[in-house]
C-alpha cells in the first residue's frame, strides 16, 4: 500500500476464532489519516469482529495491531479510548433512562460531583462544529434513531476520537438523515479526523467513502481506491459472484380479503401511543410491505396483530372474524403465523430442534395419545419438517442454541409456514443472516404467495421490501404515511414518507 | 508477543453425561471441605464431627431409619420444588406450605376423632394436599396479575403459617391434658399412619413420594402440561407467544408444588407426632432444605428422590452432633448453605471448560 | 396525641435496622446484582457486635466489626453472583442459610447474657428542649441520626456524582458502561460490599441497642422485609427512608395492639401481611408509572457475547 504515509491504523494478520467459526482469517487492514474508509462485507463476514478487536472488546488469537506507527495490545475499550479510537455500535450503547449529558460524561475521570455539568459547553461546542444538534437535558428513549446516533458521535469525541469506527452507521436512519450524517462525516474528515465505516450497503459506500476494504468470510478480498472501482466489481468481491439474485415474482390474481385492520391503536412499552390510527387491507395471495425507519412503531403493530399486545382502539379481523385484543392462543387458532423480529421471543434455544418445531402445534390432537405426547407422531413431523426446509441440524434432539444463525431461521419458518397459515406476519425475515440464507427465505414467502398466503412483511431493508411487496405501507411516528404498489414506486417519495414529510391523501389504498 | 499460558473459561456447548452426574458428587465433596473448614475455626474437631454425622445417619439400623424418615418430607418437598424451579418460579416458601398442611390435617383429626381409618386417613392427605397448594397459589397468582415477585411472597407466607400453627397451638387448639405444651390433643388411632415394625418409618408416606416421584417425571417429560412448564421456564415470552397461559401454568406447578410439601406436612403430624405442634417441632425447616434436594437432584424428580436420603441423612448426623457436640439447632443451616453455595459453583464448573491456553505467536 | 407521638417515637429505633438493610440494598440492587443474602448479613452483624460489645464493651468497634462481618459474606455472593455467574435467588438463599447457622453456632455462648455496654442517647441541641416534642422526637442513639444522615447523603452520591452515575449505568446497561471504560465487576463487587457492610450496621443495632440481647435468629425476618423495602422505595434512597419508618410503626402497632387482648401470634404476622401487601401496592404503582427494577437486575455480565 502506500509507503509515503504512514498508516493511522495498521492491522496486521489478525485473527480471531470462535466456538465453529474461524471470524477473522489473517486480516491486513490499513487506514490513512483523514480518510473515510469503508469496510464492506456480507453479514457474518466478520467486519464487526475486526472492529470490536480494534476496540479492544475482543482479543485476537492472532496478529498485530499498530496504532500511528506505533505496535500496541489493546486489552479494552478504555485503552482503545487512550489512543483516540471511537466507536458508534450499530445497536447504540446508551442508558436509555439517562439524559444525554449523563450518558456523554459516563465512565470518564474528572470532577466526582455534578459530573454532568462539564459537559454542555461542550456538547454546544460540537454542536457548532460538526452540526451535532441535540438537547443535554433530553432522555435517550426521548430522541429518534438520528439523534442517538448523535449521541454516540459526540460521546465519541468528546473522550478526544480522532479515528471514529461506524458499525452499520445507516440501518436506523430514514434517506434524509442519511445524508446529515454523510455531512457531519465528511466535514469531520476534512478536520483531521479519520472514519472507519462498516457497512453492506454498495450505494452508501461509493456515495461516502474515499478508500474501501471489502471482507469475505472472514478474509480480505481487496483494498481499492473508490473512485477507480465501481459496484459491479465491489458486489463481486464481497459475495464471491457475480450476480446477486434475481427474484422471479409471478403475477397473482387475488383472492379474497384475510387481514382487515381498521383504525387500530396500541400503545409501546413505556405506555406511550406507539400505533395511532392504522388501517390496512390484506388480500390473499398478496404481500404488503411496511417500511419504515426502525422503532416507529412496527414492532407494536404486528404484536397487537398477534394477542401480545393489548389493543387501545379499532379492529383487526382475519378471514372476518374479529380477533382484536384476543389471545395469542386464539389468534393461533385463527391460521395467523408469526415470525417477530426478535427471534428469541419465539424460539427456546435451550431445548430441542424438535421442541422447538411444535411450540405452536403441540396442543394438536395427532401429538398425544391419552394423557402423554405421542413421541413417534412428534419424531417423525420433525423429521419430515427438518427434511422439507432444509434445515442443517446434527440430530433433531441437538439444542436449538447450537444451529447456525440461517439455520435457527429456517426452523422458525419451517414451524410457521408448514401449517398453511391464512395470514403470515413475517417482521425482519432475514437481518442477520447470509446470503445463501436471505435467498431461501425470500423464495419461501414468494412461494406461500402464491399458494394463497396473505403476508405482511416488515422490513427495514427498504430493497427487500421493495423486491417482495406487491404494496408497500410506510410508517412514520405508528401513523401509516400513505400504501404505494411497490412496482414503478418513486424512491424519492417513499423517503419523504419515511421521515414523515410527506403524506398520501388517502392511506386506506385497499381494492 | 510473549509466550506465557493464560487460563480461560470457555463455555460448553453442551454437557457431557458423566460430568452431569460426576459435579454435583464433587461438590458435594467440597462442601464438606468447607464445613470442616468453618468448624475449625469454630474449635470444633471436623473430622470427629464427620465420623458423628455418618455414625449417626448411617451407622446403626436406627440411624439408618431415621435417615429414612426424615427423608421422607424432603422427598415430596423437594418433588414439587423441582417443578417449580423448572418453571423458574422460585417457591422458597415450602416451608409455609408443609405447615398448612399439617394444620388442615390436624384440623379434620381434630374435628372427627370418630372416624374410621379408611375415610379419615385419606381425606387428610387430600385436605393437606388442598391447603399446601392453596396457600402456594397465593404468590402464583400475585405473580401472575401483578408481576409481584414470588420470592419474597412465598417467604412471607412462611412467617405468616408459623405464626398461625403458634397461633393455634397456644390458643384455641391447645390440648387440655398436654401439660402446658404447645401441643393438639393426640390424634386418634384411625388418624396415625402405620410405622414399619420398631421405626418411625411411616410408609405410606414413603409409597406415595417415590410413586409421585415418577409420577411428576411423567408429567415434566412426556405431557403437553410438562412441556409448557419448560417451555414457560426457559422462556417465557416464548411461551405466551405459542399461547400458553403463563397463569394457567403457574398455577398448575403451585398447585402441585405446595400440595406436595402439604403433604410432607400431613405425614409429619400423622406419621410422627400424631398431634400438632410449635413449627419449629413439626419441621427442622424441612421446606428449605427440599431447596437444596431439588437443586442438589439437577431439577430432575427422580434423582430428588436419591438426593432426600442424602439431606436427611445429614439432618440426623447433624442432631448427633447437636447432642455430643453440644451444638445449637442452627448447625444444619451451615451445612445446608455450604451444600448449596457449592452445589451452585459445581453447576457452573460442568457447564465451563477451564483449559490452559498458551499463546504462541504474537 | 401522647399515644401517637410515643408511636412514633418507638417507631424510628424499630425501623432503624430496616433502613440501613434498605439503603444498602437500594446500592446493591442499583449496581445490578440482586442480593437476597441480607438476613444471613444482618444476623452475621448481630451475633459479631454482640459478641465484641459482650466482650470489650466497645460499642462501636463492635458496629465496625459487624458492619465487616457482613461485608464478608456479602463478598461471598458477590464472587457467586458476579465472578462465577451463578443463579443470583439460589446463592442470596445459600448465604442467608450460611448466616443464619454459622451465628447460630458462634452466638450459643451469648445467649442469655446481658450487655452492659451501650450507646447513650444524643441529644439534639435547641430541638430536644422543645416541650413534648423535643424528648420525644429528638433524642436518640447516635445510629439513629447515622441512619437519616446517610438518606440524603447516599442520595447525592447516587445522582449527583460520577460514582453514582456510573453505579447506576451498570444497573441499567452493563455493556454501555463496559465499552466507556467503567469497570463494571468493580463496581458491582463494590456496591455488593457496601450493601453487606449495611446490612452488617442493621444486624448490629439489633443486637446491641434495639434488643439488647442476642437472640437465635433474632432478625426473624427483618432482612426479607429489606427486599421488599427496596422494591417499595422504588430503588431510591428517600422512599427508604419512608418505607423503613412505616415498617417500624408497624412493628410497634404489634406491641402497642397487645394489651387489647389480640393474640401476640397473630399480631406478629402483621408485618408480614403488610410486607404482602405494600409489594401488591408497589407493583401496582410500578406498573402505573412505569418504573421497574434497575435494566440489568439479576443479568450477569459477560464481555465477550456473540
Amino acid at each position: 500500500m502506500s509507503e509515503e504515509v504512514i498508516p493511522v491504523v495498521s492491522m496486521r494478520g489478525i485473527e480471531k476464532r470462535f466456538p465453529g467459526v474461524l471470524a477473522n482469517d489473517r486480516v491486513d487492514f490499513e487506514v490513512r489519516p483523514g480518510e473515510i474508509h469503508a469496510l464492506l462485507g456480507e453479514n457474518g463476514a466478520g467486519k464487526t469482529t475486526l472492529m470490536n478487536i480494534l476496540y479492544g472488546i475482543y482479543q485476537p488469537d492472532g496478529g498485530e495491531i499498530l496504532i500511528r506507527g506505533e505496535s500496541v495490545v489493546i486489552h479494552s475499550p478504555r485503552e482503545a479510548i487512550e489512543l483516540g479510537i471511537g466507536m458508534v455500535h450499530q445497536h447504540f450503547r446508551l442508558v436509555t433512562s439517562h439524559s444525554v449529558a449523563e450518558n456523554i460524561v459516563l465512565g470518564l475521570p474528572g470532577n466526582l460531583f455534578f459530573p454532568e455539568q462539564a459537559a454542555r459547553e461542550k456538547i454546544e461546542e460540537f454542536s457548532d462544529r460538526y452540526n451535532l444538534t441535540v438537547d443535554p437535558e433530553a432522555r435517550i428513549w426521548q430522541l429518534s434513531a438520528g439523534e442517538q446516533q448523535r449521541v454516540e458521535i459526540i460521546k465519541a469525541l468528546y473522550r478526544g476520537a480522532e479515528i471514529l469506527i461506524m458499525d452499520e452507521p445507516t440501518s436506523m436512519l430514514t434517506p434524509g438523515e442519511v445524508e446529515d450524517l454523510f455531512t457531519v462525516l465528511r466535514r469531520m474528515a476534512n478536520e483531521g479526523n479519520t472514519i472507519i465505516f462498516i457497512s453492506h450497503k454498495l450505494d452508501e459506500v461509493m456515495a461516502v467513502s474515499d478508500r474501501v476494504t471489502v471482507l469475505r468470510q472472514g478474509r480480505v478480498e481487496a483494498t481499492l481506491e473508490t473512485a477507480q472501482t465501481e459496484k459491479r466489481e465491489l458486489a463481486r468481491l464481497m459475495v464471491g459472484r457475480e450476480v446477486l439474485f434475481r427474484i422471479e415474482k409471478n403475477e397473482i390474481k387475488l383472492g379474497e380479503e384475510v387481514l382487515r385492520i381498521e383504525g387500530l391503536h396500541a400503545l409501546n412499552d413505556k405506555g406511550l401511543p406507539a400505533i395511532s390510527g392504522v388501517s390496512l387491507r390484506i388480500a390473499r395471495g398478496e404481500i404488503l410491505g411496511i417500511a419504515g425507519v426502525a422503532g416507529n412503531g412496527q414492532r407494536e403493530l404486528v404484536e397487537t396483530i398477534a394477542g401480545l399486545r393489548p389493543a387501545t382502539g379499532g379492529h383487526i379481523f382475519v378471514s372476518g372474524h374479529e380477533i382484536t385484543s384476543r389471545s395469542p392462543r386464539e389468534i393461533i387458532e385463527k391460521d395467523v403465523c408469526f415470525v417477530p423480529g426478535e427471534r428469541l421471543t419465539a424460539l427456546v434455544p435451550e431445548m430441542s430442534v424438535t421442541e422447538n418445531l411444535i411450540l405452536k402445534t403441540y396442543r394438536d390432537q395427532r401429538f398425544i395419545r391419552g394423557l402423554f405426547f405421542n413421541t413417534r407422531e412428534i419424531n417423525s413431523h420433525a423429521d419430515d419438517l427438518i427434511e422439507r426446509y432444509a434445515v442443517t441440524t446434527p440430530t433433531r434432539d441437538t439444542p436449538l442454541k447450537l444451529l447456525s444463525g440461517g439455520n435457527i431461521q429456517r426452523v422458525m419458518l419451517a414451524r410457521e409456514t408448514s401449517g398453511k397459515p391464512a395470514l403470515l406476519i413475517a417482521a425482519h425475515p432475514t437481518s442477520g443472516l447470509d446470503v445463501g440464507a436471505i435467498e431461501y427465505i425470500w423464495q419461501l414467502l414468494l412461494k406461500e404467495r402464491e399458494r394463497g398466503t396473505a403476508v405482511l412483511l416488515v422490513s427495514e431493508d427498504l430493497e427487500e421490501a421493495l423486491t417482495l411487496s406487491d404494496r408497500i405501507a410506510v410508517i412514520f411516528e405508528g401513523e401509516l404515511m400513505g400504501i404505494v404498489p411497490s412496482v414503478d414506486t418513486d424512491l424519492e417519495e417513499i423517503g419523504l414518507m419515511m421521515a414523515g414529510a410527506h403524506r398520501l391523501p388517502v392511506p386506506e389504498a385497499g381494492e | 508477543m510473549n509466550g506465557f499460558p493464560a487460563l480461560e473459561v470457555e463455555k460448553r456447548r453442551t454437557v457431557p453425561r458423566w460430568l452431569q452426574f460426576i459435579a454435583p458428587i464433587i461438590s458435594l465433596v467440597l462442601a464438606l471441605v468447607a464445613i470442616g473448614i468453618i468448624f475449625q475455626a469454630l474449635g470444633i474437631d471436623p473430622l470427629f464431627a464427620y465420623e458423628e454425622i455418618f455414625n449417626g445417619a448411617f451407622g446403626s439400623s436406627y440411624g439408618f431409619s431415621e435417615t429414612v424418615v426424615k427423608s421422607i418430607p424432603l422427598m415430596l418437598t423437594g418433588i414439587g420444588l423441582t417443578l417449580a424451579f423448572r418453571a423458574r418460579f422460585w417457591n422458597i416458601g415450602a416451608e409455609g406450605q408443609l405447615l398448612i398442611g399439617a394444620t388442615c390435617a390436624t384440623g379434620l383429626a381434630l374435628a372427627f376423632p370418630d372416624w374410621p381409618r379408611w375415610l379419615i386417613m385419606p381425606l387428610m392427605f387430600i385436605i393437606g394436599f388442598i391447603g399446601g397448594a392453596l396457600w402456594g397459589i397465593i404468590p402464583a397468582l400475585l405473580k401472575a396479575r401483578w408481576r409481584v415477585d414470588e420470592v419474597i411472597t412465598s417467604l412471607m407466607l412462611v412467617y405468616i403459617a408459623s405464626n398461625l400453627v403458634n397461633y393455634l397451638v397456644y390458643g384455641p387448639w391447645k390440648g387440655p391434658e398436654e401439660m402446658g405444651f404447645p401441643y393438639t390433643s393426640k390424634f386418634s388411632e384411625a388418624a396415625q399412619l402405620p410405622r414399619l415394625s420398631w421405626t418411625r418409618i411411616h410408609y405410606p408416606t414413603l409409597i406415595i413420594g417415590i410413586v409421585i416421584a415418577v409420577v411428576i417425571y411423567l408429567l415434566l417429560t412426556r405431557t403437553k402440561w410438562g412441556y409448557e412448564i419448560r417451555v414457560t421456564g426457559e422462556n417465557p415470552s416464548a411461551a405466551r407467544y405459542a399461547g400458553m397461559s403463563y397463569l394457567k401454568t403457574l398455577l398448575l406447578v403451585m398447585i402441585i408444588s405446595g400440595g406436595l410439601a402439604g403433604l410432607a406436612g400431613v405425614g409429619e403430624v400423622a406419621g410422627i407426632h400424631f398431634r400438632l405442634r410449635y413449627p419449629e417441632g413439626i419441621s427442622p425447616g424441612y421446606g428449605f432444605t427440599a431447596i437444596i434436594v431439588a437443586w442438589l437432584a439437577r431439577l430432575n424428580p427422580i434423582g430428588a428422590v436419591l438426593t432426600s436420603l442424602l439431606l436427611g441423612g445429614l439432618l440426623v448426623g447433624g442432631d448427633a452432633i447437636q447432642i455430643s457436640l453440644g451444638l445449637p439447632g442452627a448447625t444444619i443451616f451451615v451445612f445446608n448453605g455450604t451444600i448449596l453455595l457449592f452445589v451452585l459453583g459445581g453447576d457452573l464448573f460442568a457447564r465451563y471448560r477451564i483449559r490452559v491456553k498458551s499463546k504462541t505467536e504474537g | 396525641m401522647q399515644f401517637i407521638l410515643s408511636a412514633l417515637r418507638a417507631a424510628i429505633p424499630a425501623g432503624t435496622p430496616l433502613l440501613f438493610g434498605t439503603l444498602g440494598e437500594v446500592y446493591t440492587e442499583r449496581s445490578g446484582v440482586l442480593n437476597l443474602g441480607i438476613e444471613g448479613m444482618m444476623i452475621m452483624g448481630s451475633v459479631t457486635a454482640f459478641g465484641v460489645a459482650h466482650t470489650t464493651g466497645n460499642v462501636w468497634l463492635a458496629i465496625l466489626l459487624a458492619a465487616l462481618a457482613g461485608g464478608l459474606l456479602a463478598l461471598l455472593h458477590a464472587f457467586a453472583s458476579i465472578t462465577l455467574k451463578v443463579n443470583q435467588v439460589v446463592s442470596g438463599l445459600a448465604i442467608t442459610m450460611l448466616g443464619l447457622g454459622v451465628s447460630g453456632m458462634m452466638g450459643k455462648r451469648y445467649i442469655g447474657q446481658p450487655l452492659d455496654a451501650g450507646f447513650t442517647a444524643v441529644d439534639i441541641p435547641l430541638l430536644s428542649d422543645i416541650p413534648i416534642f423535643g424528648p420525644l422526637l429528638f433524642q436518640f442513639d447516635p445510629l439513629v441520626y447515622l441512619a437519616i444522615l446517610l438518606v440524603p447523603l447516599l442520595w447525592f452520591v447516587l445522582y449527583r456524582t460520577r460514582w453514582g452515575l456510573s453505579l447506576r449505568s451498570v444497573g441499567e446497561s452493563p455493556a454501555t458502561a463496559d465499552a466507556l471504560g467503567v469497570n463494571v465487576v468493580a463496581v458491582r463487587y463494590g456496591a455488593v460490599f457496601f450493601g453487606g457492610l449495611l446490612a452488617g450496621v442493621g444486624g448490629a443495632y439489633l443486637s446491641v441497642v434495639y434488643a439488647p440481647a442476642w437472640i437465635e435468629g433474632m432478625t426473624a425476618g427483618a432482612g426479607w422485609i429489606v427486599i421488599a423495602l427496596t422494591i417499595f422505595a422504588m430503588w431510591d434512597p428517600l422512599r427508604a427512608l419512608l418505607g423503613a419508618y412505616l415498617f417500624g410503626g408497624v412493628r410497634v402497632l404489634q406491641y402497642r395492639l397487645q394489651p387489647l387482648g389480640i393474640s401476640p401470634n397473630l399480631l406478629a404476622m402483621l408485618p408480614f401481611i403488610f410486607t404482602i401487601l405494600v409489594l401488591v401496592a408497589s407493583a401496582g404503582e410500578a406498573m402505573r408509572r412505569r418504573i421497574g427494577a434497575p435494566a440489568a437486575l439479576m443479568q450477569p455480565y459477560t464481555r465477550e457475547e456473540r
